[in-house]
Parts: C-alpha cells; structure tokens; sequence
C-alpha cells in the first residue's frame, strides 16, 4: 500500500513538473535554442529552415529550431496566455495590433536601435504595420502586394492588346464585357458569344449561361474586405471607424452592379462549377475567368498547373485613375517575439539577421516573395522566378500601398465587411444598408475597446517600457 | 466505520482518483471559472476585468446572437423530428425479415462511421448548385431550377438538414435493439384481436419502445443545439448572409477568432440554460406516453 502511494505521488509530482516546464533549451554543445513557430509548411517552412541553418551556422551561440504550427494565433494565444509561449512566432500584419494591445508580444524598439535598424531601411508601408501605440513589435520577412493578373491569350482572343491591361475600372468593366463568354439559345439554336454582343434585350433577361467571366470581384474574392481602397475608401480615420464612408459604399455598389448586370441565378451557377484553388480546376489556371486579383504566389500555383498559361500582372485600376494610380493593398508575414519568451535576446539575434539583405533575399527567392527591405541587389530580380516580381515591389511602395487598418479588433471588422460584402453582393442588402450596419456593429465594439484601452492605458505603456529587450 | 471500512474507502477513493482529479480540474473547475469569465471583460491574453452583467446585456442587443439562436433552433426544430422519423422508419424495415439484412444494417450505420469533417466534405460535392450529385438527381426528375443549397440563405438550412438526415444510422441501432425487445406474446395477441399492421405499430410498438423515442428526443435536443463541425466545415463564417451561423459556432468566433472570451463564456452558460429548459420541457410533455415496463 505504501509503495503505491509513494509510486503515484512519485508520478503525479513528475506529470505535473512535465507540464510546467520546457524540455531542454540548450543544445548539445551549449548553444542556446531558440524555438520558434511557424505558420507555413511546404516550401515556404523549406526556405525559412534553409536561411535558420545559415543563422545557425554563422555562429556558435544560438541555435534556431522552427515547428510548423496550423492555427498559429488560437495556439500562440493559449501558449502565451499559459507562460509557456515559442521564443519566435511567424504571424501577420494583421494580427500585429490585436496581439501587442493585449499585452503578448514583447516590444523590440530598444533592441532594434541598438542593432542599428530603423524605417529608413525597409519599405515604408511595412514597417509601419509592425507599430502599434508607438511601439515597434515585429518586422516583417516576406511581405506581398496586390496586383491584377490578366490572361494574355484571353485578351487575343477577345480582340483586345495583351500588353494594353485595364487603366481605369471602367476600362475594366468595358473588357469585362468583351472577355465574358456566354452561351444562349437564338432563334432555335445554342450559341457562345461575347456578353457585349449581345442585344440589349438579351443582356436585360439574363436568359444566358456563363461560361467564362472576364472579371467578377468574387473570383477569388478574398479582399472584398478592403476593395474600398480603390474607391478612394478608407476604415478607420486614425480615431473613427469609417465602413460607411463614400469610397467603400462606391466599391459595394460596384459588386451590386455587377451582379445586377449578369444575374444572380447566372452567377451563382457559374461560382458553383469553379474548382479548388490549389488545382487545375482554378477559374483563372484553367481560363474560365480571365482577370484576377492575386498576389506574386499566384506564379507558383501558374507554374504547378497551367504551366503554359500566357499570363500578365498590371496595377488593379482604380475607379478615378489619376487619383488612385497604383492603389494596392499589401500584408506581410512578420516575426514576433512573445511575451514571456525565455530567450528574447537570442531569438532577437535572429530577427536582426533577417534583417541584412542577403539572408532576406534567399528567404525571398526562397518563398517565391520579394524582400520588406527598401534596397534590392541587383541578382535579385534576375534571379527571381517570377518575372512579374518588379512590378510588385514597385507597387509595395507606391503611396497608394493600402493595407487593413490597424486595429485590436481587425478580425471582427472584417468578419463584419465579408458578410456585408456577400449581402450587398447577392442582393440581400441594399449596399447602403449593408455598410450601416458594419458601422453600426463595429464602431460600437470599437468604442468598447478605446474605453478599455484608455482605462489600461498607462500601465500598459510603462509595462512595455520595463518589458523591453535587455 | 470500523478501521477497516475506513481502510477499504481510502483504497477506493485512492483507486478513483485519477477520475476525481481529472473532474474537478478538467470539468468543475472549468465550468466554474467559465460562469465567473461570463461575467468579465475576458480576452484570454490579460487579466480578466469584472463587467457584472454586461456581457448578458449585450447579448440581448446583438443581432448576430439572435440570428445565430434561430438558425441552430429552426435547424433543430427541421432535423430532429425528420431525423427521428426517418431513424425509426429505417428501423421497422430493418428489422423485417428480408435477406441479406445484416448487410442494409450495415450499410446504414456506415456514414455514421465516417468521421464529420470528411462527410463534410463529400457534401460539399453533393451539394454543389451546378455539378453537384443531388442536383444532377433532381434535375433528371425534372426540376427546372434545382436549389443553390450552397450559395441561397434560403437552402443552406435544408442543405445542412439533409447531412445530419444521413447520418441517423446511430440511432437507428437504437431503435433496432429496443424493437427486439418488444415481446413477440404482445404481437401475437394483438393480431387474434384483429390488429391491423398500422394499429399493431401504433398500440403495440411504438407504446413499448417509447422509452428509447424519449431518450433520442432528448439526446437529440442537446446534440442539434450544439452543431458545430458540419456548419463551421460547410459553411466557414455562417455562409451566405450568416444564414448558416450557428450558435455553437459563433460562440467559437467570439472565443478564438475575436478573442471575447468572457462574452462566450456568456453564450455558453445560455445555451446550457436553453437546453436545460427544453430538456425539462421534454420530458413533462411527454411523461404521460413514455411508458417503462
């Protein structure tokens, strides 16, 4: 009886010592590991663990373990919120704010001064995503922009110059009809024509069936969130939530136009017939939609499944062009260091090696991506397999490079403007009412958290002045 | 007690109490810390501030909430009589004497083997406007304009309806065992009486299996009030116009995606509340016709 309760108390303290603490951290050798966690796996995670080996091998101090993690921020949250987080974690920009209001990151302003890393070094726009309450919390590695990818072959066969994309959203528009394929029943028999030569009458009853789209904001219609960018709309004024301003209802009236002008019972058929995105069976791969708003990964996914696709990448065009000359919208993968990691120092070492150009760009080329950094080598562009990538960093730093606003509660705003999107979309909402009612949701939930800010205010500032890096 | 009666509970309560620790750590305290966090401003990430009522006030107020309660409750109130119907229908016929029987059993547990989020995923398929298998099927019995299941707000609740239908297979074993139970004497009585079929089902079956109806009635109230993986995988976000948001899954948003911990806390302790109240509502109405041999 006594060697049973002296066996169980014997295994309980250890499973409770186990849950407590970390194995090791030092590697053999005495090196101190860093581990860090990762949302990509496949070649992304192959390219960061190649410029981790070189970080690895450049010195004896520090060794950079990386584990890919799905569901970073559910999973870093609770390690975080249990003490027990990664030293490193690889997020978005976008989730930047949401993380360091709420007290888990830890701020990297003192450190990145005295590594000698400031803006000046990187493209404007993503350094600033890193900030949040005039602190700096991330810096950001393989960052991407928005551009329209245009199928060249398409354009011929419509009648229009491949090297002559849309400039205005109505040149867009005017393409739109000519690119878009459908089929109908005339005098008896079935026949495929452009929608623009249709007649009136034909395009008013939407007795048609779409077999391919030149342009639809659904396709793929991941940034319907943020398309007011190109309207001249913006979310947030620095202080108010602004869903409802004129630039964003613009952009929600253009989705309601479009879907008034093709049908919805056409358009619903049409979207049921797209196949997976990561597959041959993708609306813009297999050329049944000939324009689309991507980013420079779509140049691995061309290469995997449409290898001979004759392909284009241009500015998407803003409603007022002049104005709105090379609007896009960007996001970058980014770098944390969370709170309570046990090697902050050390995982910083590896952050400011990120930092240089060289192992930047081979993290880049690596990932398909370009570099944050404001200066490129050279070799870079020609060794990139993307032949487009030029034009995405140019974008990256126009001063039109838009991205979602900075706030805690971005995953809800955007929740909000999804399912705004959809009602206006598919005419279950004026847009009008569609967008009163982001604002109204938001702004109040937005005004919940500037109370509570404002009550923790001062004590979260000087928390993260005391919390900064040794 | 003796000592020895006092010997022998300490070996048992020695020998349970991995189950008692596992209880009170992973259970009561959960539960009680979730009905202190329903009363907190809560993000999981810094210290919980008390809020009082404030996060039931909101609740009150917040569209979403109640568009996500009547979805789950009209996605209850479609899928649990069909289901139970259809289970019990499936039971009669499989319990006739016909050849091959064991395999239709089979054959109808099968999908409640595959795991939700792959059957998921197959609907997905079965359920595409265009290309989709039961589209295609009503197509070739004529219907013109078969529904959008996936993209109408008006057919995401069928569509969903239709994969919870497909997987009774569960409680069709439970009306199966509960209908061999019933004694062939009753059957037998009832046909020198002159019974009918239709009047041996109604007066002799369903009085005898009614115990195990009760049971499916109530554990189906708790298990479609609580749908979660076959919305949250059909329907990421609740669909078109969240007319497939379901409650549990938005409970999950506000948890993990928006970070409002104690306003989910708030969600969970109603939903306990709304299930408790209709359990209890159950089992009044039909305590007269439940009856226990």
């Amino acid at each position: 009886m006594r060697i049973f309760l002296i066996v169980a108390l014997l295994l309980s303290v250890s499973f409770v010592a186990g849950c407590s603490r970390r194995a090791d951290d030092r590697a053999p050798g005495g090196r101190v590991i860093v581990s860090y966690w990762e949302k990509w796996t496949g070649f992304e995670l192959d390219a960061m663990q190649r410029v981790a080996d070189d970080f690895n091998r450049s010195q004896d101090r520090i060794e950079v373990r990386i584990l890919p993690v799905s569901q970073i921020d559910v999973k870093l949250m609770l390690a975080t919120a249990g003490g027990n987080p990664p030293d490193l974690a690889g997020l978005w920009t976008f989730s930047v704010p949401d993380f360091a209001e709420k007290g888990a990151l830890t701020p990297i302003d003192a450190a990145l001064q005295r590594a000698g890393i400031g803006r000046e070094r990187f493209i404007p726009v993503f350094w600033d995503l890193c900030s949040h309450r005039g602190f700096q919390w991330a810096i950001p590695v393989a960052p991407a922009a928005l551009a329209l990818h245009y199928n060249r072959a398409l354009f011929r066969e419509a009648g229009l110059d491949p090297d002559r994309p849309p400039r205005s959203l109505a040149e867009l528009e005017s393409m739109n009809e000519k690119l878009t394929l459908v089929e109908l029943t005339r005098t008896g028999r079935v026949v495929r024509l452009p929608y623009a030569q249709l007649t009136p009458a034909e395009q008013r009853s939407h007795a048609f069936m779409i077999v391919r789209a030149g342009h639809l904001p659904q396709e793929p219609g991941w940034w319907l969130d943020l398309m007011g960018v190109w309207f001249g709309g913006s979310l947030f004024d620095g202080r108010r939530i602004t869903a409802d301003a004129p630039g964003n209802l613009a952009a929600f009236q253009w989705f309601r136009d479009i879907t008034a002008k093709y049908g919805i019972e056409n358009l619903r058929n049409y979207g049921a017939t797209g196949g997976n995105f990561a597959s041959p069976q993708n609306p813009f791969l297999s050329g049944r939609v000939a324009m689309e708003l991507q980013g420079p990964w779509m140049h691995n996914f061309i290469g995997k499944y449409a290898p001979d696709l004759d392909w284009g990448v241009a500015p998407f065009p803003a409603a007022d062009p002049a104005a709105g000359k090379d609007t896009t919208l960007v996001e970058s993968d980014v770098l944390v260091i969370p709170r309570g990691a046990r090697h902050p120092a050390e995982a910083f070492a590896f952050l400011a090696y990120l930092c240089q150009r060289e192992p930047a760009e081979k993290l880049a080329l690596g990932q398909r991506k370009f570099t944050a950094l404001r200066e490129t080598s050279p070799s870079f562009f020609a060794a990139h397999p993307n032949p487009h990538i030029r034009e995405f960093v140019r974008l990256a730093s126009s001063p039109n490079a838009h991205a979602a606003p900075r706030l805690c509660i971005w995953r809800e705003c955007q929740e909000e403007l999804r399912v705004a999107a959809g009602n206006a979309l598919w005419g279950m909402a004026t847009p009008e009412a569609a967008l009163a009612q982001v604002q109204e949701r938001v702004a109040w939930r937005w005004d919940r958290m500037q109370a509570r800010w404002e009550r923790v205010a001062e004590a979260r500032r000087k928390e993260w002045l005391d919390r900064e890096l040794p | 007690m003796n000592s020895r009666e006092r010997r022998n509970l300490r070996t048992g309560l020695l020998f349970v109490s991995p189950w008692i620790v596992g209880f009170f750590m992973f259970t009561l305290y959960p539960v009680a810390a979730s009905l202190f966090f329903s009363c907190c401003d809560y993000d999981v990430l810094s210290a919980p501030i008390w809020v009082g009522g404030m996060n039931y006030r909101d609740l009150a107020v917040d569209r979403v909430f109640w568009q996500s309660l009547n979805n789950t409750l009209l996605f209850s109130l479609l899928s649990l009589p069909l289901g139970m119907i259809l289970a019990l229908l499936l039971a009669i016929l499989l319990n006739q004497p016909v050849r091959g029987r064991g395999a239709f059993r089979a054959i109808f547990f099968l999908p409640s083997l595959v795991p939700l989020v792959a059957g998921a995923m197959v609907w997905l398929w079965i359920l595409n406007g265009r290309l989709g298998l039961l589209n295609q099927f009503l197509g070739m019995l004529g219907v013109q304009h078969p529904p959008q299941w996936m993209s109408d707000p008006l057919w995401t609740k069928p569509a969903l309806v239709l994969m919870s239908l497909w997987g009774v297979g569960n409680s069709v074993v439970i009306y199966l065992a509960s209908l061999q139970d019933v004694p062939r004497s009753l059957y037998e009585a009832a046909e020198i009486d002159g019974a009918s079929a239709w009047m041996r089902l109604r007066h002799v079956t369903l009085p005898m299996i009614s115990p195990v109806i009760y049971f499916n009635l109530i554990i189906g109230i708790i298990g479609t009030l609580q749908t979660f993986a076959s919305a949250y995988v059909l329907f990421n976000g609740g669909g078109p116009g969240r007319s497939a948001l379901f409650y549990a899954v938005y409970l999950y948003q506000n948890a993990f995606e928006f970070r409002q911990m104690g306003y989910a806390c708030a969600m969970a302790w109603l939903l306990f509340l709304l299930i408790l109240g209709l359990t209890w509502l159950a089992t009044r109405a039909t305590r007269k016709h439940v009856f226990y041999q």
